[in-house]
């Protein structure tokens, strides 16, 4: 009998600990709400520097008559946010931009990605770029596709592999979002006493861990900014809404900021406090901080009710586009490329750090 | 003396005693902290609602609850759990949102399709998955951890189908009741609070629970004696489905939208824990409801626990399995033979030296 409960506890265990492993990295990339509409109008609408990178793609390669062949392993499917990138790419690299891409969704599968890479050198492609599901683990492909010389670029993830083995890489850097965050506070406070609760990302995702890194960093420099605590919400919505129900038991009337690490744990921290009779936003007593810019928590943004909302921009295949065209062009291209990331503030709050925003941001914005 | 001991032979005991042992980490905290050594337990009205900690574990601990009394049914009638409840709330809750908001549709701000259908829809559906988890453990004679292996990991998958793979809001204010306030009440506790007055009149008042036990002590010995064993298998895995699509709309309704990836995560977990920690056999055969519950509100207290005293979230699994490790050791049999020895040889020196 006891061996039978036994046995069962330590399945559940194993069960367990699988189930937690996977999560994890599902929810690494942040979630969005709204499925993408055209792309050309972000890429028009976001920075400068991506505008004249498509219109580069759109003429060079009509100057030498060549298709250029490029592969991308993507991640997977597993949030907007990715359905998003994936739609940019098939936007960027276009045939009326002179591309001729193969796009292989690896479903958050490892082994598939390797495969989908190896059969890229098969193939013979111009270009590879990979956005690595996992971080270790590429040395010996990346090799094989150097001895075929082909140029690989590694995009949106970091990976733990030498430098020497890839040519470029091309993402954002979610510790930037943090310090942008950091650094908005900072300006909007002008010296006054911070008192910080921060609601984390799922503990151990790149997202989670760069935002509290960037973040963390500016606090360090605040003598007058406390952070109270800091709890997982797992970048859920429910996550968000629990541990700030348990947030506001504690610190009651102590805090005057909560750091969400997405826009869904933010809902879920407005609807806590809406319960416990606390305002928040531009009109009220908390100031909200949230990262992902989704549509839904841009229009809170825009109803002033989240106060800041730093983005992590999908819209990275121009950038690649622009490395790529200097490349085939031979001319000198950067070895690390930061795709820019933006931040949005209430209306009513002016900022050298973010955008103020605007029903027309809004409306115009791809994700 | 006498009292105490008939008391601490008593089956619901060691629950009881696990669930105050685990609040009482609090008390000890506030005391350390100088905060008031009861604010734990403290119960206040507060923006008109009912607010406090003690509050936060009933209302938090509400799905964990639903989903054992299903849970208990079943380890007794079948000795396996049912594992795909955690998917099958992100199911229900999926298929009710997208009644609710219409395919496609990534947020609503107006019904589709009336309230009641959306509701009848999800509830609908999770009884459907017991229906068929039902039907291969007790006709097909699968394995209940592999038969409901396949929903485990089919679910959540049909749900996020059913929701384009799209978070689906529904910003309609009484799609929100179920997992708000109803009064100064939170309504996921009240919910709770009817399934498990519902359940408890069933099993009394009806021979449904004898049923139960009398299969899964010994499934042959009851068909022989007229039981139709296979039926009352499938039912337990019905109202099993049943618990988990209320729990999956209670979940839903909190944060009104189907978050197909996350409802119900490792949810099922949980309901096993809470069998097991309510001093039930997984093994099958006899239950104990209540048991079950209280396993349901000290996982719950754990997790508030945690909260409350700032845990940090990577540290929070080691201390949760410590808690979990204790409470089962404590329940053990062999531990509960050592007691009792021990209890007995102090007795006996007792009465020598009387």
């Amino acid at each position: 009998m006891l061996r039978k409960k036994l046995a069962v506890l330590l399945a559940t265990a194993m069960v367990a600990a699988s189930i937690v492993g996977c999560g994890g990295a599902d929810q690494a990339a942040a979630p969005a709400e709204e499925a993408p509409a055209a792309a050309d109008d972000a890429a028009a609408d976001d920075a400068a520097p991506a505008e004249d990178a498509a219109d580069d793609a759109a003429e060079a390669p009509a100057a030498s008559g060549d298709v250029i062949t490029v592969g991308y392993a993507q991640v997977g499917h597993e949030s907007d946010w990715r359905t998003a990138n994936t739609q940019n790419y098939q936007d960027v690299f276009s045939a009326e931009n002179g591309y001729e891409l193969s796009l292989i969704d690896c479903d958050n599968d490892n082994a598939v990605q390797l495969e989908a890479v190896r059969n890229f050198i098969t193939q013979q492609l111009d270009y590879i770029v990979i956005a690595p599901i996992e971080t270790a683990g590429w040395d010996t492909v990346l090799q094989e596709a150097q001895d075929a010389g082909i140029p690989v670029i590694i995009a949106d993830r970091e990976i733990d592999a030498d430098a020497s083995l890839y040519d470029a890489w091309v993402g954002t850097n979610t510790k930037n979002e943090g310090v942008t965050a950091g650094n908005w506070l900072a300006e909007y406070l002008d010296g006054k006493e911070a008192n910080i609760l921060i609601i984390e990302g799922s503990v151990g995702a790149s997202a989670a861990l760069g935002r509290s890194e960037g973040f963390d960093e500016v606090a360090a420099q605040h003598s007058e900014w406390k952070i109270l605590d800091h709890q997982s919400g797992d970048f859920t919505q429910d996550g968000g809404q629990e541990v700030m129900e348990s947030f506001i038991k504690s610190y009651e009337g102590q805090f005057n900021v909560v750091v969400c690490h997405n826009d869904n744990e933010a809902y879920g921290a407005m609807d806590a406090m809406d319960a416990a009779g606390i305002t928040y936003g531009v009109d009220g007593d908390v100031i909200i901080i949230s990262f992902d810019a989704t549509h839904d928590g841009l229009q809170y943004t825009l109803d002033g009710k989240i106060n800041c909302n730093v983005e992590c921009n999908p819209i990275q295949a121009a950038v690649v586009a622009e490395v790529i065209q200097k490349m085939q062009n031979g001319e000198s291209f950067e070895a690390t490329t930061l795709v820019n990331d933006e931040a949005f503030v209430a209306p009513g709050i002016e900022s050298q750090y973010a955008t103020t925003m605007t029903e027309e941001i809004l409306a115009g914005r791809a994700y | 003396m006498s009292k105490l001991k008939s008391l601490t032979k008593k089956q619901l005991f060691l629950p009881i005693f696990s669930m105050l042992l685990v609040m009482l980490i609090n008390v000890i905290y506030d005391i350390a902290c100088g905060n008031a050594p009861l604010s734990f337990f403290q119960i206040l009205i507060k923006n008109g609602v009912l607010y406090g900690r003690l509050i936060d574990v009933l209302n938090r601990g509400s799905e964990i609850a639903i989903l054992a009394i299903g849970m208990t049914l079943v380890v007794s009638s079948s000795a396996g759990t049912d594992i795909s409840v955690g998917s099958v709330m992100s199911l229900s809750g999926g298929f009710c949102c997208m009644l609710l908001a219409g395919y496609g549709v990534a947020r609503a701000n107006s019904y589709a399709l009336p309230l009641w259908v959306g509701l009848l829809g999800g509830v609908l559906i999770a009884c459907v998955c017991g229906l068929f988890n039902g039907f291969l453990v007790a006709y097909l004679n699968i394995q209940p951890m592999v038969a409901t292996l396949i929903l485990w990991s089919a679910g959540r998958a049909i749900g996020l189908l059913l929701c384009n793979s799209q978070i689906v809001y529904v910003r309609v204010p009484s799609f929100q009741v179920f997992g708000s306030y109803v009064g100064i009440l939170p309504t996921p506790i009240l919910i709770a609070a009817v399934c498990i007055a519902v359940a408890a009149l069933v099993l009394r008042f009806t021979a449904l629970g004898t049923f139960i036990q009398s299969v899964g002590i010994n499934k042959k010995a009851a068909r022989i004696s007229g039981f139709n064993s296979a039926k009352i298998i499938l039912i337990t895995y019905v109202i099993c489905g049943f618990c988990a699509g209320i729990a999956g709309l209670t979940a839903t309704s909190r944060i009104y939208s189907a978050d197909t990836n996350n409802i119900g995560l490792n949810m099922e977990l949980d309901a096993i824990l809470s069998v097991a920690l309510g001093g039930n056999s997984l093994g099958g055969g006899k239950f104990n409801l209540a048991g079950s519950l209280i396993g349901a509100y000290t996982i719950q207290a754990i997790t508030t626990t945690m909260y409350a005293l700032g845990i940090s979230s990577a540290q929070a699994p080691v201390f949760k399995a410590i808690v979990v490790i204790l409470i089962v050791v404590l329940q053990a049999d062999p531990v509960k033979d050592y007691f009792k020895k021990l209890s007995a040889k102090k007795a006996a020196k007792e009465a020598k030296a009387a």
